[in-house]
């Protein structure tokens, strides 16, 4: 039989009611968001459902949303299943101010890293992760650098003399 | 370890002590900027940890305000032994954002330039394999044949390593006469140095027994460590971005998927060597289809996103509106949310891209294969030789740029 988004929807619907929101289906893949304090209980529910088989965690990363008060960073976890070949989105929001979600470690040893990456550029704090410490940033760094309040240096600015990459001195730019 | 011995060592004696050794970052073994901390009992491993991070560059905070365009060659930057596969995944990313539909011919196209990276970067990988091990003739024999693909992408795009290959839409000029050339030359003298280096590698004695059972990694850990690609095909799952959910026109090609048994680093070094097989024979479909449909097209006509012609850009004033918009990053992006995986040398690169319409992406995010599956390197060197964790780092395909972003 092949895995239909209806019979996803539906399951999960049966499952967690009322819980499972912002259901949508975008180029192809079904999107759905949870409770932060449930994503583990839906993860498991996908891994061990005999019909719905999602058992592979394809990527975990984090978007932050300055402007969704009280929900501002989404942690996206990617889902796969091998057998029918069908892939989920899954998101969970939490706050800024308490960016706390739990690990799924336990389920996927590959979210480690992956959880690693996020904290380190988001801030998600992930409960009960074995070594949540900054994996591509140095440790001494003290703010989380993927988020909007950070932008990229404005590419015309004149203020800053370096000469040594063309702006500013006798290049005058 | 300590059940072996037969003699009862008194507390706290030297023999009973392990030591700590760095291995990298720069250790010329490690073939990229990769340090692991390796606590050894003798020479036997007893735990590790690997520090990653060393060439992060920023790729997804820089490509927050560049326009879509630009960030072509950010994606060039990160398996740089295969960059047109990722240049031609984040192509596909945006064309599935933009619903632009590409002609058959750019799809072949495509594909040939995409199999000739996965050679060249299978091809490195099982040198350096080969090389670890301590035979460095094979990596010359091959290496002396990445030279002509290189030459190919030179003649299409004008750059050898960092290749920036293709448009959204298409390729930026069609194939001259001397790619088809090169190609074909390819396509004669690389499979008399692949038959070579097997007759050489594959029934070696000592290749064996330096790879077999080393690193092994069984199907169910490998997916649990989130390992694709050649990596996880070795360990028996015939997963592959290609087959399971075809881009670039690949369901028009007949090939198979090379799987292993038993995930270690000679199965690993046995499934690339087949797919470099594999990719012969998809380039050789692809330039046979080629043939058949008209030689003049190498991109989808979609003015809006494609670079008019320079000539038109002087002459008609519709080019001229277009070149502009698109240099300036202004034209039209629709909303949306998608993640578009490819198949890249080293497994599934993935590109999870978010437009809210302005002209950069709202978000960004490269799912690099082997940052995922370094993870199990802990696992895979526990308790084996250290001669054993370097082989095993190289025909993991690690490659540093990838990792770090």
């Amino acid at each position: 039989m092949s895995l239909t988004s209806d019979y996803i929807k539906q399951r999960l619907a049966e499952k967690f009611g009322e819980s499972i929101s912002q259901v949508e289906e975008s180029f192809g893949t079904l999107s759905f968001a949870a409770p932060k304090d449930l994503n583990l209980k839906v993860m498991q529910f996908l891994y061990d459902d005999e019909e719905l088989q999602f058992r592979f965690l394809t990527d975990l990363t984090a978007v932050h949303y300055p402007e969704r008060k009280g929900e501002e960073l989404a942690v996206v976890y990617h889902l796969y299943n091998f057998r029918e070949r069908v892939r989920l989105r899954l998101k969970v929001y939490a706050s800024v101010e308490d960016p706390k979600v739990f690990t799924a470690t336990k389920l996927y040893e590959s979210a480690n890293w992956m959880e690693r990456e996020t904290y380190d550029f988001f801030g998600v704090e992930f409960v009960g992760h074995p070594n949540l410490k900054r994996i591509l940033n140095v440790d001494e760094m003290t703010y989380f650098p993927m988020r909007k309040e950070f932008p990229l240096e404005d590419q015309s600015r004149v203020d800053k003399d370096d000469e040594m990459f063309g702006r500013g001195g006798h290049i005058g730019i | 370890m300590s059940e072996q011995q037969h003699i009862t060592l008194p507390e706290g004696s030297i023999e009973r002590q392990t030591q700590t050794l760095n291995l990298g970052p720069t250790h010329p073994a490690t073939h990229g900027v990769f340090q692991n901390i390796l606590e050894i009992d003798g020479e036997r491993i007893v735990s590790s940890e690997s520090t990653v991070g060393y060439i992060h560059r920023a790729f997804e905070k820089i490509a927050e305000r560049r326009p879509y365009y630009q960030i072509t060659p950010l994606t060039d930057r990160l398996n740089y032994c295969s960059s047109p596969i990722n240049n031609m995944g984040w192509h596909l990313t945006v064309e599935k954002l933009l619903g632009v539909k590409t002609p058959k011919r750019v799809d072949y196209m495509r594909v040939v330039i995409m199999e000739l990276a996965r050679i060249t970067d299978h091809l490195i990988c099982n040198g350096v394999v080969g090389v670890d091990t301590g035979a460095f003739t094979g990596f010359l024999y091959l290496m002396k044949h990445r030279e002509v693909a290189y030459e190919v992408y030179e003649e299409i795009c004008g750059s050898r390593l960092t290749t920036n290959i293709g448009r959204v839409g298409g390729f930026e000029r069609n194939f001259t006469p001397a790619v088809f050339e090169k190609l074909e030359k390819f396509l004669k003298e690389f499979p008399v140095a692949l038959k070579e280096f097997e007759s050489l590698m594959t029934r070696n004695r000592i290749f064996m027994e330096r790879t077999q059972g080393v690193g092994a990694i069984s199907a169910e850990r490998a997916l649990n460590y989130g390992f694709t690609g050649p990596n996880l095909r070795a360990a028996g799952v015939d997963y592959d971005v290609r087959v399971a959910q075809p881009y670039s026109s690949y369901e028009d090609f007949d090939f198979t998927i090379p799987v292993g048994t038993t995930g270690d680093c000679y199965d690993r070094f046995l499934v690339r060597n087949a797919e470099m097989w594999e990719s012969l024979s998809i380039i050789r479909q692809a330039l046979d289809k080629m043939k058949t449909l008209p030689s003049d097209v190498w991109h989808a006509d979609v003015p809006a996103y494609y670079l008019p012609e320079k000539s038109d850009v002087y002459t008609k004033m519709e080019a001229l509106i277009y070149h502009f918009k698109i240099i300036m990053g202004e034209s039209d992006i629709l909303p949306g949310e998608l993640y578009n995986p490819v198949e890249g040398a080293n497994g599934e690169l993935g590109y999870y891209l978010i437009s809210d319409g302005g002209r950069s992406p709202y978000r960004l995010h490269f799912r690099r294969p082997c940052f995922i599956y370094y993870q199990a390197y802990a696992e895979l060197v526990k308790g084996a030789m250290l001669s054993d964790a370097i082989i095993c780092m190289s025909s993991l395909n690690l490659i540093a740029g990838e990792l770090d972003a």
